[in-house]
């Protein structure tokens, strides 16, 4: 069992493990992999404990994606749980918080990385619920079942994060990481 | 398809963590939980998320295809808002450059003990919870127009579906075996 401690595996080894997930979770639980409809229901739950509960009851999009936790809840609750242990068991596991590219790029500064994260987080919450899912509901779940819009939406995600990272790092292909 | 297992509420939630863990430890193994990584597929330096992503796609289109022929399974395309896809897609790229983690690899990065994820996260949940609040004028403006019959790739061509995943899966694994062929 020598291979669970390893630091990384082949890109393709994870991406058919990913793969095959995904059968099971059709199979088993009639239910596609994705990871944003979490953080609605996430901003429901935490609106209805902060005294917002009548807003969210009568809010059109929280009736469709009701504040509970679900299948897909546990899933990303599972994502924190097995990459830690993956982390752990291979020796990868650092308390950081500022990524050494960033830094490179931008200085030490936690605070500027902290507001940067979230305002990034903010922009990829809400284009996640307005294209409907993302990288992997969208990108791996959607474009698997040969979806149109998953097909569009991911290659969306692409174009834009390309551009940005243009803006953000220089033109794409030029030097190292 | 095992629909009395689907309907067993507790199971499920077990299943789905089980799942999600199975799912984390891969995405780290896979070092998708890296900003590095994420950052470098953005710049067209590194493409690990690619290669994860597309192969993740060929496996399991065959699969779930299969299962779908055999009436093991039911299929749960996204509706069809292009539009919506092209304008919400676009938004998450400009959050994903900058975050340098998307909605599920944010989490693993927490578990991988990289906490700039953790306001990430936090965006996230801000930003789906703006998104709910501006959701009724957004449809009321038919910026997102909701309940469209979701439409696949060999739909809109008229062929059919297997030709479709067969010719979809041989044009990935060119695509693959081209970028390793460049040195990527």
């Amino acid at each position: 069992m020598g291979f669970l401690s390893n630091v990384s595996w082949s890109p393709y080894v994870v991406g058919a493990g990913i793969g095959v997930l995904s059968w099971l979770t059709f199979l088993l639980s009639d239910k596609a992999i994705g990871c944003s409809t979490a953080f609605a229901r996430t901003s429901g739950m935490l609106r209805k404990l902060f005294g917002g509960g009548r807003a969210v009851k009568e809010n059109a999009y929280y009736s469709k994606v009701a504040p509970v936790i679900d299948w897909e809840w546990m899933l990303v609750l599972g994502i924190l749980l097995g990459s830690a242990l993956s982390a752990l068991l291979s020796g990868d596991f650092h308390l950081r918080v500022v990524p050494p590219l960033w830094a490179a790029e931008f200085g030490p500064s936690p605070l500027l990385r902290i507001a940067a994260a979230f305002a990034g987080g903010i922009f990829t919450g809400f284009g996640a619920r307005w294209a409907g899912g993302c990288t992997s509901g969208h990108g791996i779940s959607g474009t698997m079942q040969l979806t149109l819009s998953s097909w569009i939406a991911a290659i969306c995600f692409f174009i834009g994060g390309i551009a940005a990272a243009w803006l953000l790092y220089g033109a794409p292909g030029q030097g190292g990481v | 398809m095992l629909s009395a297992l689907h309907g067993r509420r507790r199971l499920q939630l077990v299943l789905g963590l089980v799942t999600g863990i199975i799912f984390g430890f891969l995405l780290q193994k896979g070092g998708v939980t890296r900003f590095s990584v994420i950052i470098g597929q953005l710049r067209l330096v590194d493409f690990t998320v690619v290669k994860v992503m597309l192969s993740a796609v060929v496996v399991g289109s065959l699969g779930i295809h299969a299962l779908h022929s055999l009436k093991l399974t039911n299929l749960h395309p996204k509706p069809d808002a292009v539009r919506a896809a092209v304008v919400g897609g676009l938004l998450f790229g400009i959050g994903f450059a900058v975050m340098g983690y998307c909605p599920g690899t944010l989490v693993g990065a927490v578990g991988n003990g990289y906490l700039d994820a953790l306001a990430g996260g936090t965006g996230v949940i801000l930003g789906a919870g703006l998104f709910a609040s501006v959701y009724s004028k957004l449809t009321r403006r038919k910026f997102i127009v909701p309940r469209q019959k979701a439409k696949t790739i060999p739909e809109l061509l008229g062929i059919n579906r297997w030709i479709a995943v067969l010719a979809a899966s041989i044009l990935i694994v060119l695509l693959l075996w081209w970028l390793d062929h460049q040195g990527f």
